[in-house]
């Protein structure tokens, strides 16, 4: 099995390889020629306000459905399996999996109504 | 897999029971080198997330002293500096100046000028409109329909060059009239034209107005309530959006206008949907006044366009105001004369300048996104803002 | 592993006897290493070539639907376009921002490259061929857990995305960032859902026995899967009408705005190689991989070995050109506007879709044979999908304290749901909170 992901890691040593000469060769290529205003940070073309970033919290309003997505993403974990034997396991893995998603659903549905998947 | 995604996140996050942190709120500025403003307006935004807490137009990045200037110019000059402030409607700010001082000086000007200007007028309402159409949808990310709008744009403005000369900045009005008469054969090179635009009309329906996405980014968003035209000043395709049934062309008639059944389009919505169908639906409404003013031109007599006048144009002493439907709204020439060959003042109102003051108003409230869709329906020229 | 994999003939009772040609997880691992390098090699350069056609194809057709005639100037067609455009970028100067996190900003456009390249290893591009006397497939490799493997990269990439606008510093890019961080949470749910049903039929995670498996049916025919993937793809790759992180007329570059030359360039990479290679997933997943369309299926010389490459390609590039079409033809989504449609629509349509279709399965692999009711039921599904998906909203959006349905939204400090007022936020007394009262 070791074989198998082989080639996977080759192709990452290319890419990587590929990537990384890229980023350093971008140093050498272009020219330089240095001006305060080019290393600022873009807005709009004028001086810049102090961002937060760094210094300040910025908001994310959708934190809430990040935190949902994981329970959906293990969701999804478990399906994946579900499905892969799901000729083995018959009407009971139907059952059982009716059950679960069933259960994600109430919460999702609960979640749904309190308003939790609104975003600003 | 993605579980971390959420973790990277948490940097950015004020999370739960941080209790020393606060978030701040964030100051962008829209502009002035800004796809969505096309031109050189600023807008600082006050941001909480992406939504807008407060926002302030800030503008004069593209003042250029027009009125001072005016008053430095003969009557005669007046007329290339008047059409440049707003340079998609360079006709109908022409017309505005002529018409001032013609009254001023008491002429009468020939009806086949009078018939010819409002020609051209709609033409140039469909120009500026089709502009619009375009560049609107482009905020949006489609980025198709301003290739179609620009493509019969071409063609009237071959119309408009073809008989002035000029693509952008016409030079084809004189004090009493226009500079010259009409070539052979342009009327019939006009009727195709108009024929052109109109069959495009349907694709412009079928691609943006009755486009879901379209619709959902602008139906309801930047709502703007017809008392909030009104106390603004806001005029022409905007505040109609609104329900503000007003048009000078039907209610304070002039050029030639007294004699045709001017189509006043409106809604009622008041929001970036409805302002765009208004739009849509004038440039069905000026081709079809455009296509009568060519009809009524072959049936008049010939006569003179223009009425000769002396070297030296001075206006009487006196002040008058003439206001005229642009494309974008309301443009009045308020001209105060000594008698001298200069005005002594030539204030300049222009629809764009008071059209943007409501973004005080619509912006707080809304999301970035929302923002680009309100600028972009809010059809102002920066030029026209900042004079 | 073998174990799990060995199932899925019986998964299949109307599946026919898998060809010679077709490949099974056991077919790789036995490479010689140079036609491992040999491989890796060619897929490498299949992605940087596809790019260069890609950037010239899509500014082409777009062009073409625009009216315009389009890039013609550099190469026969204007072909030269993209590497044109990739060697001035490699001649501008690099610009680093002054305000920029220096290590995060150079190291996000090699995360967001990496993955893009890696994903591909696993697609089956061709049959089983023989080079130089080696018989072998014509895929890099195969894991018994591929289709894991090309969402857990497609899923990496996205730190790329997001540590480059948060690294910028700078206000353009931090809020492209954020909404591709959002873009995530929203589509991977049912990116990764929807291909559950295939899964249910194929019975196996691994692309070459999903490919087997599709000899003599595509699993196109699952309409509503497919659908919702292609949906969640457009959103997974930050193409129109999804393309939100960057979204111009908005952010300017969105998170890009801060990159230049040949970092710039990277992230360009990435995004039409992350195109592609969804178009390759779609291809493997639901268009039959590389088998012979239709009827071409039945002569056995078209639909094996190499002529696989040249019917994958084909299908690739139809694919793609939906990408393009796409963004010739529809302005972009607001960001709440494509979460609400990932969180309320595809993801509970995936959800139930899966149920239908994992009962129709324990029927046939229980008994009867449906699968013939189950286009009828999948094409009801779909049309009842597109109709409330583009079902006109006649209410407006809430701005007045409404809830999504109409219900008055429960206030507590100024969010709708009830979380613990965050620091810095102010608590309006006049939502008066008559849920906290209970907690």
């Amino acid at each position: 099995m070791g074989h198998v992901y082989m080639p996977i890691l080759v192709l990452f040593v290319l890419a990587a390889a590929f990537a990384v000469g890229s980023v350093t060769a971008a140093g050498f290529t272009g020219p330089k020629r240095y001006n305060r205003a080019k290393v600022d940070a873009y807005e709009c073309g004028i001086e810049a306000t102090p961002q937060p970033v760094g210094t300040a919290h910025f908001p994310v309003k959708y934190y809430l459905t990040a935190m949902l997505f994981i329970v959906f993403d293990i969701e999804i974990i478990f399906l994946y399996p579900w499905a892969v034997t799901f000729s083995k396991l018959g009407f009971f893995g139907l059952v059982e999996m009716v059950l679960f998603i069933g259960t994600v659903f109430v919460a999702y549905a609960y979640v749904w109504r309190r308003g939790g998947l609104q975003w600003d | 897999m993605e579980k971390t995604a959420v973790g990277s996140l948490s940097q950015l996050t004020v999370g739960v029971g941080a209790g020393d942190m606060a978030t701040a709120d964030m100051v962008l500025n829209i502009g002035p080198q800004h796809p969505a403003t096309h031109g050189v307006l600023r807008i600082a935004l006050t941001l909480d997330g992406e939504r807008i807490v407060r926002a302030q137009p800030i503008i004069g990045y593209m003042h250029r002293g027009a009125e001072k200037l005016f008053e430095a110019r003969d009557y005669r000059q007046i007329l290339v500096l008047a059409n440049r402030h707003d340079w998609l409607s360079a006709f109908s700010n022409e017309l505005g100046v002529a018409m001032a001082v013609e009254r001023m000086l008491g002429l009468e000007v020939p009806a086949r000028a009078i018939w010819a200007r409002t020609l051209l007028a709609e033409l140039n309402r469909v120009l500026n409109h089709l502009m619009f159409l375009g560049a609107y949808p482009l905020e949006m990310g489609a980025i198709t329909p301003i290739f179609y709008a620009f493509t019969e744009r071409e063609v009237l403005q071959a119309v408009m060059e073809e008989i002035s000369g000029g693509r952008v900045h016409y030079m084809f009005n004189r004090i009493g009239g226009l500079k010259e008469d009409l070539p052979a054969g342009w009327l019939d090179r006009v009727d195709d034209a108009i024929a052109a635009v109109r069959r495009r009309l349907p694709d412009f329906d079928r691609l943006i107005r009755g486009n879901e996405i379209f619709q959902a980014r602008t139906r309801g968003v930047g709502v703007l309530a017809a008392e909030t035209v009104l106390a603004y000043g806001a005029s022409g395709p905007v505040a109609r959006a609104s329900g503000v049934d007003f048009d000078l062309r039907r209610d304070e008639p002039y050029l030639a206008y007294a004699e045709l059944d001017v189509p006043v389009v409106t809604r009622s919505d008041g929001d970036c949907y409805a302002r765009f169908e208004v739009l849509l639906d004038q440039v069905a409404a000026s081709l079809g006044l455009a296509g009568t003013c060519a009809q009524r031109l072959r049936d008049l007599p010939p006569g003179p366009i223009n009425v000769r006048l002396p070297k030296i144009v001075k206006a009487p002493e006196g002040e008058t105001y003439t206001w005229t439907e642009n494309p974008l709204g309301i443009n009045g020439y308020y001209l105060v004369s000594r008698g001298e060959r200069t005005p002594w003042r030539l204030k300049l109102r222009t629809a764009s300048f008071s059209n943007i003051q409501v973004l005080g108003e619509l912006l707080p409230g809304c999301l970035v996104p929302d923002m680009v869709a309100i600028l972009g329906s809010m059809f102002f020229v920066v030029g026209d803002i900042d004079k | 592993m073998n174990q799990l994999i060995s199932t899925s003939p019986l998964s299949l009772p109307s599946r026919a006897p898998v060809a010679a040609t077709e490949a099974t997880v056991s077919t790789f691992g036995h490479d010689p290493w140079w036609l491992i390098l040999g491989k890796v090699v060619a897929v490498f350069v299949f992605l940087v070539l596809i790019t260069l056609f890609l950037i010239w194809a899509e500014r082409r057709i777009v062009a073409r639907m625009q009216q315009r005639l389009g890039p013609n100037r550099t190469g026969p067609f204007g072909l030269g376009q993209g590497l044109a455009d990739g060697i001035k970028l490699a001649l501008k100067e690099e610009i680093i921002p002054a305000m920029a996190d220096k290590p995060v900003y150079f190291i996000a456009p090699i995360v967001a490259t990496i993955p893009a390249f890696l994903a591909f290893a696993v697609i089956p591009v061709g049959g089983v061929v023989s080079i130089f006397g080696h018989v072998t497939a014509l895929q890099v490799t195969d894991l018994p857990v591929a289709v894991l493997f090309i969402l857990a990269c497609s899923s990496f990439g996205v730190y790329g995305i997001v540590l480059g606008g948060w690294a910028s510093g700078s206000t353009y890019p931090l809020l492209g960032a954020l909404r591709s961080a959002a873009q995530v949470i929203s589509y991977e749910v049912s990116l990764a859902l929807a291909l559950v049903p295939i899964f249910l039929y194929a019975g196996s995670l691994s692309t070459s026995e999903i490919v087997a498996a599709q000899n003599r049916f595509w699993f196109v025919f699952l309409v509503p899967s497919f659908v919702i993937y292609m949906v969640s793809a457009v959103g997974e790759t930050n193409r129109a009408p999804f393309d939100l992180p960057e979204a111009e007329g908005e952010l300017v570059g969105g998170f890009h705005t801060e990159y230049s030359s040949l970092k710039f360039a990277l992230f360009f990479l990435a995004e039409y190689i992350n195109m592609t290679t969804v178009s390759a997933v779609a291809t493997t997943l639901f268009l039959g991989g590389w088998h012979a369309p239709f009827l071409l299926s039945r002569v056995p010389v078209l639909n094996s070995g190499w002529f696989g490459l040249v019917w994958f390609t084909l299908k690739l590039l139809t694919v793609l050109f939906g990408f393009i079409w796409l963004r010739g033809t529809l302005p972009r989504l607001r960001y709440d506007q494509f979460m609400r449609l990932g969180w309320k629509l595809l993801i509970p349509a995936s959800l139930v879709w899966l149920l239908l279709v994992a009962a129709m399965r324990t029927l046939v692999v229980e008994d009867v044979n449906l699968r013939r009711n189950l286009v009828p039921v999948g094409i009801v599904f779909v049309v009842l999908l597109l109709l409330v998906s583009f079902w006109p909203s006649s209410k407006k959006p809430d701005r007045d304290g409404e809830g999504e349905d109409g219900h008055p939204e429960i206030a507590v400090g100024n969010r709708a749901f009830p979380v613990p007022v965050l620091p810095g936020e102010q608590t309006d007394p006049t939502l008066a909170p008559r849920e906290v009262t209970r907690a």
